[in-house]
């Protein structure tokens, strides 16, 4: 049974296109991670999730809700923690926390003992009391969590929960979010962290320019790859020309496969291979053709390898790109209703 | 331990939506006014503002001829009704800068996704508290006015005061939260607020009466909205307090206490019937 659908989901801001027909199902209970770099669409498709955004076209269910249409049963339904948190820095910890449980309309027994529990539970004691000004980022986040968890949500909607924490704090949240996973909450976490994601996520999806381009358990998109990843120097700067012949003769090795040339990379090769045996012999086959070995790793296939191979690129690499062309004036706009 | 029940999630919410929206303005109101007693010096530097002006003015023209100044024994008194109008005037104009500040910061959209009655209740939040606010400003300026010797309202004319200021901060306090959705940043807000404070005091009958001006400024004082709230007021302070009695000689014509009155909540009704389409959008 899925939690959330999202049908054909388009929405752009100006000439720019954030969502690009989106399609997510998000099964009840489970701890689902959106992956993508900046930019990719994650941000977007999460606030349309909470109401905060129209999509242009599509369909957006929540719990059975058409989010669209049956906007306050939705809000009821979720907690959000946004990406930047929103705390009122005059406001104490404890003070944000009531107002949020105004905001939900919770009676006030239940308010003061929900909120002394989730005080305990995510160790706030020490500065519950104090203005958020004062607040660390750590701290921020803790209590923004507190504020999205106040009411129990069914749905709680986390986007980048840990960017720029600082160990502690990111070890509180993942050990709540763990806790949380292994209850009836629903969890959707968009994250740029592949370890975040891998550790976390039940399953996840791959989201690269407003769209999903892969999604499934972190397990099996890595076993789907078929091997293990190997990257390849020929030189330490290589070039398109060089990185295709040896592409060209690579893919023709048996126990081969998903020959990628990763250009941001001093375009160097990504493959899988099937044993270590083809390792072993692509030395030999490399030096018939008067290539050398300047550089060659080999590991497990990481989620990143996951993104390499449907993208192109590795998340790192889409990241830089993306940062060159992230418009902050649109970014600040599109948060700002 | 968290816990996590739908059904018990539904039996917490208030069942009835008038005390929802209660609960909601309530609590937002009170975190405004929390962000007052914190920061305080809003609060005085409105009421300082005035004071000053009051104690300057009434100095610099204190031996201005009598005759100029209908229904006033002397030019303090005369630039009293002024003053309180435009101490309200300013504080409802900043009305939009919380609400501004909430945008730019994100706080306004941890209140959008939180289940609201109504999300009219952040807009009455801020009417209220910005309403308090000028109120008490301008019954600060009011105070202060009758020690030094400039008169006290009858308890009618009280009462007209407390209903001319509150249909003009109505007003302007709408106008004010529109203009925080329509605008890009606190910085355009503020720059509008520093543009239209001083012409628009200097454009009403606060520091002179039409018959002082010339003729073009004469015309526009006296379709100022200020000019319809200082006159009522100014009357107020009179020993006798009667609506029907002329207050404004404007070049149009002559304008009555009741039409003084009709003006400003004409006004005030136009004004809701401006933003509301636009608050709607903005909060939908």
């Amino acid at each position: 049974m899925f939690f959330i659908k999202l049908r054909d989901l388009f929405k752009s801001y100006g000439s720019v296109m954030a969502l690009n027909g989106l399609n997510l199902e998000v099964p009840k209970g489970s701890l689902y991670g959106l992956l993508g770099p900046n930019g990719a669409g994650k941000s977007t498709a999460l606030r349309i999730i909470c109401t905060l955004l129209s999509p242009d076209s599509g369909y957006v269910e929540v719990g059975g809700h058409n989010v669209l249409f049956e906007e306050k049963e939705t809000r009821r339904r979720l907690g959000y923690v946004a990406q930047d948190v929103a705390i009122d820095k005059i406001l104490t910890g404890r003070e944000l926390l009531q107002l949020q449980g105004d905001l939900y309309h919770l009676d006030k027994k239940y308010k003061k003992n929900r909120i002394e529990e989730l005080i305990d539970r995510l160790d706030m004691h020490e500065w519950i009391d104090r203005r958020c000004g004062s607040f660390s980022g750590g701290m921020k986040r803790r209590l923004d969590l507190s504020s999205g968890l106040l009411h129990e949500p069914e749905l709680l909607i986390l986007d980048e929960p840990t960017v720029g924490l600082d160990i502690e704090s990111r070890s509180v949240i993942w050990g709540l979010l763990k806790e949380l996973r292994n209850k009836e909450t629903t969890i959707l976490l968009s994250s740029h962290y592949l370890e975040e994601v891998d550790e976390l996520a039940d399953e996840i999806a791959i989201i690269d320019k407003g769209k999903v381009i892969a999604s499934g358990k972190p397990d099996d998109l890595k076993k789907e790859l078929g091997g293990d990843r190997v990257t390849l120097r020929v030189r330490e700067f290589s070039d398109e020309v060089e990185a295709e012949s040896v592409k060209k003769l690579i893919k023709n090795i048996n126990g081969v496969s998903n020959v990628v040339v990763n250009q941001t990379q001093g375009y160097s090769l990504n493959f899988l291979v099937q044993s270590n045996d083809v390792i072993s012999n692509l030395s030999a086959h490399l030096s018939k053709e008067n290539f050398e070995v300047f550089a060659l790793s080999h590991s497990r296939p990481s989620l990143d390898d996951v993104y390499l191979q449907a993208t192109g690129k590795t998340l790192m690499d889409a990241e830089l790109e993306l940062a060159g062309k992230r418009d902050f004036k649109l970014e600040n706009k599109k948060s700002m209703r | 331990m968290i816990t996590t029940n739908p059904s018990l999630q539904q039996e917490k919410q208030s069942r009835n939506d008038l005390n929802e929206m209660s609960q909601e303005i309530s609590a937002l109101t009170w975190r405004l006014f929390i962000q007052l007693i914190r920061r305080p010096s809003t609060l005085f530097a409105g009421i300082l503002q005035p004071l000053i002006w009051l104690l300057l003015f009434a100095a610099l023209f204190s031996k201005a001829p009598i005759d100029f100044l209908p229904g006033s024994s002397s030019y303090g008194e005369f630039l009293g009704a002024g003053l309180i109008v435009f101490t309200a005037f300013s504080g409802a104009l900043n009305a939009g800068l919380p609400l501004m500040f909430d945008r730019e910061f994100g706080f306004l959209n941890r209140l959008l996704v939180a289940p609201l009655s109504s999300r009219s209740s952040i807009v009455i939040s801020s009417v209220i508290y910005i309403t308090s606010i000028s109120l008490l400003q301008s019954f600060a300026i009011m105070a202060t006015s009758a020690l030094l010797g400039y008169g006290w309202p009858s308890l009618g004319g009280f009462l007209l005061i407390a209903i001319t200021l509150l249909l003009l901060v109505f007003a302007i306090t709408g106008l004010s939260l529109g203009l925080a959705f329509v605008l890009p940043g606190h910085i355009e807000l503020i720059a509008i607020i520093f543009i239209a404070n001083l012409p628009v005091l200097f454009a009403s009958t606060a520091l002179a009466p039409i018959s002082f001006m010339p003729e073009w400024l004469g015309w526009i004082a006296s379709i100022n909205p200020l000019t319809f709230a200082i006159e009522p007021i100014r009357m107020a302070y009179q020993s006798s307090v009667d609506l029907r009695a002329v207050l404004i000689n404007a070049p149009y014509g002559e304008v009555n206490g009741y039409s003084c009155l009709a003006i400003l909540l004409i006004l005030t009704v136009g004004l809701f019937f401006l933003i509301r389409p636009l608050l709607n959008r903005k909060l939908a």
